[in-house]
């Protein structure tokens, strides 16, 4: 495993995002949520980040906030956020501007409803462009946009240019947006949820295309989903959220292989997989996800959590853990009070969800 | 406030629409042992009691008017094209398909939301297809459905209690005083407090509403659910509280289960039979090792192949694709032949000749294809040209003539056709 | 799109026909014999049984009453004979028949009042939109804080006004008591006289409408955009970096004049069917006020005119609303 690769924190120069300590929060007629807790991440150029949670864990909200969308009348954003080595958090309207859809770009999940359903394709497309270059005319924004219909695997795009989003199939709509997004040459993409209302022949095709995409234009590429499967697929690193926080962090192999915190364990026993033993349990995780009004003390996840009973005293309950490095190296951080996560993990849940892998992680480890 | 925000969808969780949290009946988290226990492995097969529910050559075609002055029919969706299959007894038969395929047209035929075109729903040797709303009545308490959407399914007007016991007081299956009594029982039984009968639908979360709507499914102890996408819309962390729900249910209340669903490795855990129907009909059907280690039509295995799989891509790299190229064709005008032929990595001159019959290949394997065979392994002429009485192009053959083999219907012979020696008739 | 059209205004012809049956059936079945007023206005009030017999029988009212409406329909298309008292009227198309208050032909009243009725519309529907919109938009784009605040209670105490106190106290403060030059000679100048006083003459009348009724347009302006502004396509729009102007009109604002143009066709049909209070208080000889005088003095043929001719406005700016509806967006297919 790649142990000495980087430090902990990952505050490489090459990194073209730099998130760090980055809180949001929102006042609301019930009192301040906090959607986003501490979170600090990079991504470099070429790599790509799956941000994993379920909703209500702040995934989006991180990364609305690396574009600025947020209304900033009505939200507190503290920490750190520099693209490309330029900070953000406090940036002004005009600035943000600059960046957005232009070195920092992004694409939303139902295409259907994130493309103006009163406006032609080619033309949402053109309006991209032309708003990061004021000088290019109507005729060069309409052929970069047919351009990057056919780049994104539209057929006929000097005809479907002039298309209503909805005459589009889902498939096609996302490869608008997509094109739409990588129109002036980002080298940041963010992906929200980008496959998830498409059929799963239609989410391969679009995952194959955001690779190729990735590999020609070298950008740094945040996935951010529910599904492990997408991110197994297509992430290098992972990070897991949780009610705000970042719960895990790591490399994509070794996290999905070895994973150190009992909230990744749920999420991995309660989806089944298509090659599963079918001796394999479909193991839920308890409860219901925590309110943001009212967080749990302590460990947010304590409250769902089968392995406080590992933990001594009533840690979990009134102590938050620090994200730290576990038993597997300096670059896999977990929030986790559990003094052996790796060995319960194998010993215990693995078993249970996947006993045809016991074998195979044992003798990994040996 | 009605407006939709990004950031209030994201930050608020189910739980602050809701007045007071509604616990699940589980105050404590067991330890991982106990929980692991409580959790169900993959459904098995049990094929000792028979089928309660056969399906004979289903169709439902939907009228297409044209515009102008007059509206003429112009022509036909053919959502679902002659379809047929058996559900066991207490077993689940999972139903998969990308969207447009028929699948919830065909929910919603067996449980006679529609009425089809064609064809006939024998549910316990009655045939419900043709009965009117009256003869029904007594039908619709064994067959009841589960919808995907736990938001919009639930009245928000009407209490818990009252969505549940509706169908006792329209059945008048007991009397008015122990309605309550089995409301509460039903909502104990699907793990929520049965004291918070008199609760509105937006006081639960996602998944408490969804164990509602499967309590009021379960209300006329019903032989046979639909389940449409029953965990598609809750969290991922949720799905598995509801699929192991189900799982308890269908022990523990002997009812069988039609299951709809677009998510691939949910059916494989939930239902030991399974059908893939693409564009109104069934391209292969088969029980769970048949479909799952042994997909004979293309499509099949291009749909496997497009499921992301974590613990592939955790040990390494990730399975080869196969790619389909463009969309799904429309079903008005249906491609002429095999209706996949179009997007067919493996398609030949026959395939937009003649529609390949579902042919029964393996004891519980049938699949709808003329070149049926493993990945990488599909015969090079067609094995169904001899059957269907043609040459390997499709162009009629004099000298054979169609074989009485072929049929559609519902379940599976003694006998099917052997893909090694090309003939009919294995044991 | 022809056939839509073709289809729609057959469908409003159906309308149409049905409202002139039922107001012709509402008179003559009505309680007191519709040949009375002719007859008490005609003898000066010394209108006697036998009278009254003749009036009947000339006016046709003793005839079937599917004979009459053939007439009355027959006279719309191409024009009949009327007769009143000894007289015989011809009747040229479209011949909707006879005001025995005015001694005039319906039809030449309604085409000398259409202009009048229509200049207030015009004006008033302008200022509907004019100030709703923008006052709207900026509410949406602020929504929650004081402006938005102060701005939605404002006219939520306006709008409760009686529409008529509101018109009455604006033309008794503006002429009567400080007779403020301009707004304060307010009445009905046809343009083709002196476009100057026609304007000025209306301007306190479109004033008023214009108030009245922007703060409906604002609310719905304002819930139309909340809406909008809190779609997915507007987050995409502000993430390509587009500046917050484009985002919030090209983006926004396109999408909620949907709702607004629905509501505002069919207010232009009620202010072109007549604006009865602005044209009694402003003294504006339009067909509103045609129309209110009519009921008083039961000019029937005259209420009956009015009644069609609202009939037809209203089809007529639906079929408008569902045109535009369809410009506006192009996933609406009109059949």
């Amino acid at each position: 495993m790649t142990q000495t690769s980087t430090p902990s924190t990952r505050l490489d120069t090459d990194d073209f995002l730099v998130v760090e300590n980055l809180t949001v929060e929102f006042p609301t007629p019930d009192g301040p949520v906090r959607a986003v807790n501490d979170l600090s991440y990079s991504v470099g150029l070429g790599q790509t980040l799956g941000i994993v949670g379920e909703s209500g864990s702040g995934k989006s909200v991180s990364s609305m906030a690396v574009l600025g969308l947020h209304d900033m009348q009505r939200t507190k954003i503290t920490g750190s956020i520099r693209v490309g080595g330029q900070e953000i958090i406090g940036l002004d309207e005009s600035g943000m501007r600059k960046i957005r859809g232009n070195s920092a770009a992004m694409i939303f999940q139902d295409a259907l409803a994130a493309l103006h359903p009163f406006y032609r394709v080619g033309a949402q497309l053109a309006e991209a462009y032309v708003v990061h270059h004021p000088s290019a005319s109507k005729r060069d924004a309409r052929r970069k946009a047919i351009e990057m219909l056919d780049r994104v695997g539209i057929p006929q795009p000097d005809k479907r240019v002039d298309d209503f989003p909805h005459q589009f199939s889902g498939g096609m709509r996302q490869r608008a947006m997509i094109a739409m997004g990588l129109i002036n040459d980002p080298s940041l993409l963010i992906a929200d949820e980008p496959t998830t209302a498409l059929d799963v022949t239609v989410q391969a095709q679009i995952l194959d295309l955001l690779q190729d995409l990735q590999r020609e234009f070298n950008s740094a590429v945040i996935i951010i989903t529910h599904d492990l499967g997408v991110v197994a697929e297509m992430a290098d690193e992972v990070l897991v959220m949780y009610a705000g926080r970042c719960v895990e962090y790591g490399a994509c192999k070794e996290l999905l292989t070895h994973p150190e915190m009992p909230y990744t364990w749920g999420l991995l026993s309660s989806i089944p997989d298509v090659t599963a033993d079918t001796n394999a349990r479909l193991i839920p995780i308890p409860g219901n996800p925590p309110s943001l009004l009212d967080p749990p003390s302590g460990c947010s996840f304590h409250p769902r959590c089968a392995h406080t009973d590992k933990v001594p005293g009533a840690l979990c309950a009134t102590t938050l853990p620090e994200l730290l490095p576990g038993g597997r190296g300096t670059s896999h951080l977990k929030r986790c009070h559990l003094a052996n996560p790796d060995e319960v993990f194998a010993r215990e849940v693995l078993a249970e969800i996947a006993p045809d892998m016991v074998e195979e992680t044992s003798d990994d480890r040996a | 406030m009605t407006e939709r925000d990004a950031t209030r969808d994201e930050l608020v969780p189910e739980e602050q629409t809701t007045l007071e949290p509604e616990p699940v009946l589980v105050p404590e988290v067991p330890s991982f042992d106990k929980l692991a226990e409580q959790a169900n492995t993959a459904t098995e097969l049990d094929l000792s009691r028979g089928s309660v529910l056969e399906v004979d050559n289903l169709k439902m075609y939907f009228p297409v008017k044209s515009g102008g002055l007059i509206r003429r029919k112009i022509g036909d969706v053919q959502a679902v094209d002659g379809i047929s299959f058996e559900v066991q007894h207490g077993g689940s038969l999972g139903l998969v398909g990308e969207s447009g395929c028929g699948k919830s047209t065909t929910g919603r035929l067996i449980t006679r939301l529609y009425t089809p075109t064609g064809g006939r729903i024998l549910f316990e040797d009655k045939d419900m297809a043709e009965m009117s709303n009256r003869e029904l009545k007594p039908m619709r308490r064994q067959v009841q459905m589960i919808f995907q959407d736990p938001y919009t399914s639930l009245n928000p007007r009407h209490t818990v209690g009252s969505i549940i016991g509706a169908p006792l007081e329209v059945h008048k299956v007991v009397p008015k005083d122990k309605i309550l009594p089995r409301v509460q029982e039903l909502l104990e039984v699907v793990g929520l407090n049965p004291e918070h009968y008199n609760r509105y639908p937006n006081e639960f979360s996602g998944g408490q509403r969804q164990r509602i709507g499967i309590a009021r499914a379960l209300t006329l102890n019903p032989r046979l659910l639909v389940a449409d996408e029953p965990v598609s819309a809750l969290d991922v962390s949720i799905q598995a509280q509801v699929i192991n729900l189900l799982q308890d249910i269908q022990k523990e209340f002997d009812v069988a289960f039609l299951f709809i669903a677009h998510d691939l490795a949910v059916v494989r855990h939930f239902c030991p039979e399974i059908a893939v129907m693409y564009l109104g009909k069934i391209v292969e059907i088969g029980d769970r090792d048949s479909i799952y280690g042994n997909a004979h039509h293309p499509y099949t295995q291009a749909l496997l192949s497009a499921v992301p799989d974590i613990k592939q891509a955790a040990i390494g790299g990730r399975r080869e694709r196969i790619r389909l190229q463009g969309d799904v064709p429309s079903p008005i005008n249906p491609p002429s032949g095999c209706r996949f032929r179009t997007r067919c990595p493996i398609a030949q001159e026959i395939c937009a000749k003649h529609e390949p019959p579902l042919l029964q290949i393996g004891k519980r394997h049938k699949v709808a294809c003329h070149f049926p065979g493993p990945i990488g392994h599909h015969p090079d002429t067609p094995v169904t040209a001899p059957l269907l009485g043609t040459d390997a192009y499709g162009s009629p053959d004099p000298g054979a003539t169609p074989s009485p083999a072929i049929t559609n219907k519902p379940g599976y012979d003694d006998t099917w056709f052997d893909l090694d020696a090309k003939t009919l008739g294995r044991a | 799109m022809f056939a839509y059209i073709v289809k729609r205004l057959l469908a409003g012809l159906v309308v149409v026909v049905l409202i002139s049956m039922a107001v012709f059936a509402l008179f003559w079945f009505g309680p007191e014999s519709p040949a009375r007023p002719v007859c008490e206005s005609k003898t000066g009030g010394k209108c006697t049984e036998e009278r009254l017999a003749n009036f009947e029988e000339s006016l046709g009212y003793n005839n079937p009453i599917y004979e009459e409406y053939g007439k009355y329909v027959k006279g719309v298309f191409v024009g009949r004979e009327l007769t009143v008292g000894t007289q015989k009227i011809d009747c040229d198309a479209p011949c909707l028949g006879y005001s025995f208050k005015n001694n005039t032909l319906v039809w030449d009243d309604l085409v000398k009042r259409m202009p009048a009725t229509v200049s207030v519309a015009a004006g008033g529907a302008f200022l509907y939109l004019a100030l709703g919109i923008p006052i709207g938009v900026a509410a949406a784009r602020r929504r929650g804080s004081l402006t938005d605040k102060v701005l939605v209670s404002t006219f939520l105490v306006v709008s409760s006004v009686p529409y008529y106190l509101f018109a009455l106290l604006a033309w008794i403060y503006c002429t009567l008591v400080f007779e403020i030059p301009v707004l304060g000679s307010s009445g009905y100048t046809p343009f083709t006289d002196n476009p100057w006083k026609w304007a000025t003459g209306l301007l306190l009348p479109w004033l008023c409408l214009g108030l009245f009724g922007c703060t409906q347009y604002t609310r719905y302006t304002r819930g139309a955009m909340v809406e909008a502004l809190s779609e997915d396509y507007i987050r995409t729009a502000k993430a390509k970096g587009l500046p917050a102007s484009t985002v919030v009109y090209r983006h926004g604002l396109r999408s909620a004049l949907v709702p607004v143009v629905t509501v505002f066709g069919i207010d232009l049909g009620v202010l072109l069917a007549g604006t009865i209070f602005t044209e009694k208080i402003f003294e504006i000889q339009g067909i509103g006020l045609w129309g209110l005088n009519a009921v008083g003095a039961k000019d029937l043929q005259v209420v009956a005119a009015t009644a069609l001719f609202g009939a037809v406005v209203m089809v007529v700016s639906n079929l408008l609303v569902d045109l535009v509806y369809s410009v506006l967006d192009p996933r609406v297919r009109l059949s």
